[in-house]
């Protein structure tokens, strides 16, 4: 059985649980796999950090939560140090790397960061950092297909801002996809 | 009958167990919401209050779950098709109304998402522990029915159900989701309203000087009438006769009360529904309901890999208990398996309807969680040791 | 309304209609279950007497009798909805009002009644009476205040004077008790007023009032309870509690609520406090939902209404 598990973590305001919505429905709607996406709630959920549990899977879902977290999507320094303990060995972490910084030596080895904050800026909405992390995590990992996730954001996000967001996906698919040494 | 178009949400939805059973509502021909907010369970009456205004229905946020539990009776009466959405200290308040609605025979849909307890307990954090309250928290005897759905397609599916129960049997039905199921968003298909069968209203067909309100149909349950219509009913919690009128003396409250428990025990095998995975020639069967039936299932499947011979049977209604069904099954396996997210509650009618047959272990929680499955594996392979069966170690297997 | 005063004396007994009493039939006969008289209520009990009232408004006030429906919590008033040829409530303990809330907005059709007693509505039942007061939901509140919890055996009532002694309060009522006219209009209803089962014309003429306002209507009834109050008390009878009301009232349409509290040494205020045009609860959900959602907000019942 291929099962994925994916935390997604920041703080609140950067759509951290719109970002885990989106891959979980990429998967389950556009791939035809099985996913679920949990928030997190509990007294974290009120606070400034929040974070998204999202599996991926060949089969049904039994156990709904991370146990052997393979990937984390960190897009605050809190989340990352946060959840980093629980993922599992040689697991990959993609993390915003202008928010993000690591003492010396902790840096796990597959890393990959990317400046998210500054790409969406650059698309002229800070808001869309979620969305270039969504084309990260697509470009970097596979494990929902580009086209998958091009449908999930179109449907996901408010209407008339399609074309931005569809922009904001790219810019960070693209990015992944040349860290990693795919083709874009 | 079909249900009806307006507001089906037809097509493939990626979204949570609360906002599914919402859409399960309505579907289902839901138009009146009472509720109050409480946590893990907002989410179905802040989607309610969202859809139901194009939909042609209403939805009122009333000052507390005792107010909540007796506008939707009320509703009930007035003809509408009606639902209260609450967790764990609201169903508490609301007891008293339950035993109203199993004495009025009022149909009605009651949403209970599970979260720990007692008291304020674990507002966002999840559990199975009313399991029992629902059964017996309002004072009296009597029959209710319980669903335990595990995914949130089943909170749209089962909810089609729970409208469907309890306008069949004129009694209210419990939605037992629980914090993990109601939060979790996961694929939910919905499907066109032309397939969704729904149950009307049974309404009457007598005129008003011909009518009984409580005179039972062959089904032990009476048609119905709605204020306004000129059937002059008279509706009343104390113990009534068959035109509604207070009786109170030993006859009839001998006839009342069992009718009302009868209605649900004569007629539960069109009600009860679990569902056997592996059963016919399994040594031990695990036995659960509502989101542990997920996790017992991973636990089923490492037991299997060590060369057990395991059965899943999962309780889709609760309420009525199945009985019969876990009769038949402790005659055949060796032991039952009971995985439940509190301390021992729906094990002890397992255990009652094992009568011996099958030695039942309890794999308890205090909640906040689900199991981890590892526990759930641990019982199974307690009980193969103590009914002396082998099995490979994780060694051997790997 | 300016505030009037005018001791309510014997003038106004001339204005009872005798041609309607019938010799030998009781004339509100068809107003009432006849199949479960005798009712329950004991000798000099005002209750009666608000059925009495109550029977007389709805048969003048033109109303099809097939869309009033009463509902009742429990208590000795709460029997009322057990004896009315009404589609008729007998719900729980305090808790009449949420039911009528659901039962008038799934059925907006209907003219509805609450008819419960002062522990009820009042103690119990406290915080739906505001809520419902502050909605201005489309409904007639009957309150029979009778200073005592009468079904369990004269209990302390949140409206039992100070100094009386009840089974609960053996030694006197320490506990302040409740201005139910002044509640009523803190919370928002928007017609209140009260009477006592000396005053039967004017208390037809309210309860015709009642539910022809639209909106949330209360009337206040003091109602004798000779068993377990007056007894207790050494008030005398039912008919001594009676001539009491009405040498000690004083007609004050309009009063302030606040100075309406009902004291041992002050006489009782009655009339028609309170009557104010505000918006229901449904008017103003339908005028909310018209100017936001436009032609996409379909009124409750305006699809799929069960038949």
């Amino acid at each position: 059985m291929s099962r994925s598990e994916i935390r997604v973590g920041g703080l609140g305001g950067q759509g951290v649980i719109l970002c885990g919505t989106i891959i979980g429905k990429a998967a389950s709607i556009y791939d035809h796999k099985h996913s679920g996406m949990i928030q997190s709630f509990g007294p974290e959920a009120r606070g400034s950090s929040c974070s998204a549990q999202v599996i991926l899977s060949d089969e049904v879902i039994g156990y709904p939560y991370v146990r052997n977290l393979d990937v984390l999507v960190a897009m605050s320094n809190d989340a990352c140090h946060k959840f980093l303990p629980e993922l599992k060995k040689d697991g990959v972490l993609l993390y915003e790397e202008e928010l993000v910084s690591f003492p010396e030596g902790t840096r796990p080895a597959k890393a990959w960061g990317i400046p998210a904050t500054r790409f969406a800026e650059e698309l002229g909405r800070k808001l869309v950092l979620n969305i270039v992390m969504v084309g990260f995590f697509a470009g970097v990992t596979g494990l929902v297909s580009r086209q998958a996730a091009e449908a999930a954001v179109r449907d996901s996000v408010p209407a008339g801002t399609e074309g931005l967001n569809l922009k904001a996906f790219a810019r960070g698919y693209e990015y992944g996809r040349e860290l990693v040494g795919g083709a874009a | 009958m079909k249900a009806s178009p307006e507001g089906v949400l037809t097509g493939v939805h990626f979204m949570d167990g609360d906002h599914a059973a919402c859409e399960g509502a309505i579907a289902a021909g839901c138009r009146f919401v009472a509720g109050y907010p409480i946590t893990p369970s907002t989410e179905v009456v802040e989607r309610f209050s969202v859809r139901i205004p194009t939909v042609g229905g209403m939805f009122i946020q009333m000052e507390d779950e005792i107010a909540s539990s007796i506008a939707i009776q009320g509703a009930a009466w007035g003809g509408a098709k009606v639902m209260t959405v609450t967790s764990g200290p609201g169903l508490s308040l609301m007891m008293e109304h339950i035993g109203l609605a199993v004495m009025a025979e009022v149909p009605c849909v009651i949403v209970d998402v599970q979260r720990g307890g007692p008291s304020t307990g674990l507002p966002t954090l999840p559990a199975q522990a009313d399991m029992m309250q629902v059964k017996w928290g309002s004072h009296g005897d009597y029959q209710i029915i319980a669903l335990s759905p595990n995914s949130p397609q089943e909170c749209f599916d089962l909810m089609i159900r729970a409208f469907n129960l309890s306008e069949t049997w004129r009694c209210p039905v419990f939605m037992m989701m629980d914090e993990v199921v109601g939060h979790m968003v996961e694929r939910v298909e919905i499907p066109p309203a032309d397939q969704i069968e729904i149950v009307p209203r049974r309404w009457t067909t007598k005129k008003p000087s011909e009518y009984r309100a409580f005179e039972p149909g062959p089904d032990m349950v009476p048609d119905m009438a709605k204020a306004g219509d000129g059937y002059k009913l008279h509706i009343t919690g104390l113990t009534h006769d068959e035109r509604g009128y207070p009786a109170m003396n030993v006859p009839a409250q001998n006839r009342l009360v069992r009718r009302l428990s009868d209605k649900i025990l004569k007629n539960r095998d069109k009600i009860v529904d679990v569902r056997e995975d592996g059963c016919e020639d399994a040594d031990i069967i695990v036995v659960s309901y509502g989101i542990t039936s997920r996790v017992a299932g991973a636990a089923v499947e490492m037991a299997r890999g060590l060369g057990l011979k395991v059965g899943s049977a999962r309780m889709v209604v609760c309420w009525p208990f199945p009985d019969v069904e876990i009769a038949r099954l402790s005659r055949k396996a060796k032991a039952i398996v009971v995985p439940e997210l509190n301390l021992g509650q729906m094990v002890g009618e397992v255990e009652r309807a094992a009568c011996g047959d099958a030695r039942v272990y309890l794999v308890d929680h205090a909640g906040g969680s689900v199991h981890e499955p590892e526990r759930i594996l641990e019982t199974i392979l307690q009980a193969a040791r103590d009914a002396g069966l082998g099995f490979k170690t994780e060694a051997e297997r790997s | 309304m300016n505030p009037t005063e005018i001791m309510v004396s014997d003038a106004d007994e001339k204005d009872v209609d005798t041609s309607r009493v019938a010799p030998i039939e009781n004339p509100v006969l068809s107003m009432l279950r006849q199949d479960r008289l005798p009712h329950i209520w004991c000798p000099g009990c005002g209750i009666g007497t608000v059925v009495n009232c109550f029977s007389r408004a709805l048969m003048s006030s033109g109303h099809d009798m097939n869309n009033v429906a009463v509902v009742s919590g429990i208590g000795c008033t709460g029997r009322v909805a057990g004896y009315m040829n009404l589609d008729s409530f007998h719900t729980t303990h305090g808790r009449s009002i949420p039911f009528a809330t659901g039962l008038r907005l799934a059925n907006p059709g209907l003219k509805v009644v609450v008819f419960s007693g002062d522990g009820d509505l009042f103690a119990i039942g406290g915080n739906h009476f505001l809520h419902a007061a502050r909605r201005n939901l489309d409904m007639l509140i009957v309150c029979v205040n009778n200073f005592t919890y009468g079904m369990t055996g004269g209990q302390v009532a949140p409206t039992t004077p100070l100094k009386s002694t009840q089974s609960t309060m053996p030694f006197g009522n320490f506990e302040p008790p409740m201005n139910l006219p002044f509640v009523a209009d803190a919370a928002g209803a928007s017609y209140v007023a009260r009477w006592t089962v000396f005053h039967i014309r004017q208390l037809v003429r309210a309860m015709k009032e009642g539910m022809e306002h639209k909106g949330f209507s209360f009337i206040e009834i003091m109602s004798p309870c000779p068993t377990l109050y007056l007894r207790r008390n050494k008030l005398g009878d039912g008919v001594d509690q009676v001539r009491y009301f009405k040498e000690h009232s004083v007609l004050k349409n309009g009063a302030n609520t606040q100075d309406v509290a009902i004291t041992a040494t002050d006489p009782i205020v009655v009339g028609t406090f309170v009557e104010r045009e505000r918006p229901t609860w449904l008017d103003s959900r339908n005028a909310q939902l018209t100017a936001t959602l436009g032609d996409r907000f379909v009124p409750y019942g305006g699809q799929n209404v069960q038949k």
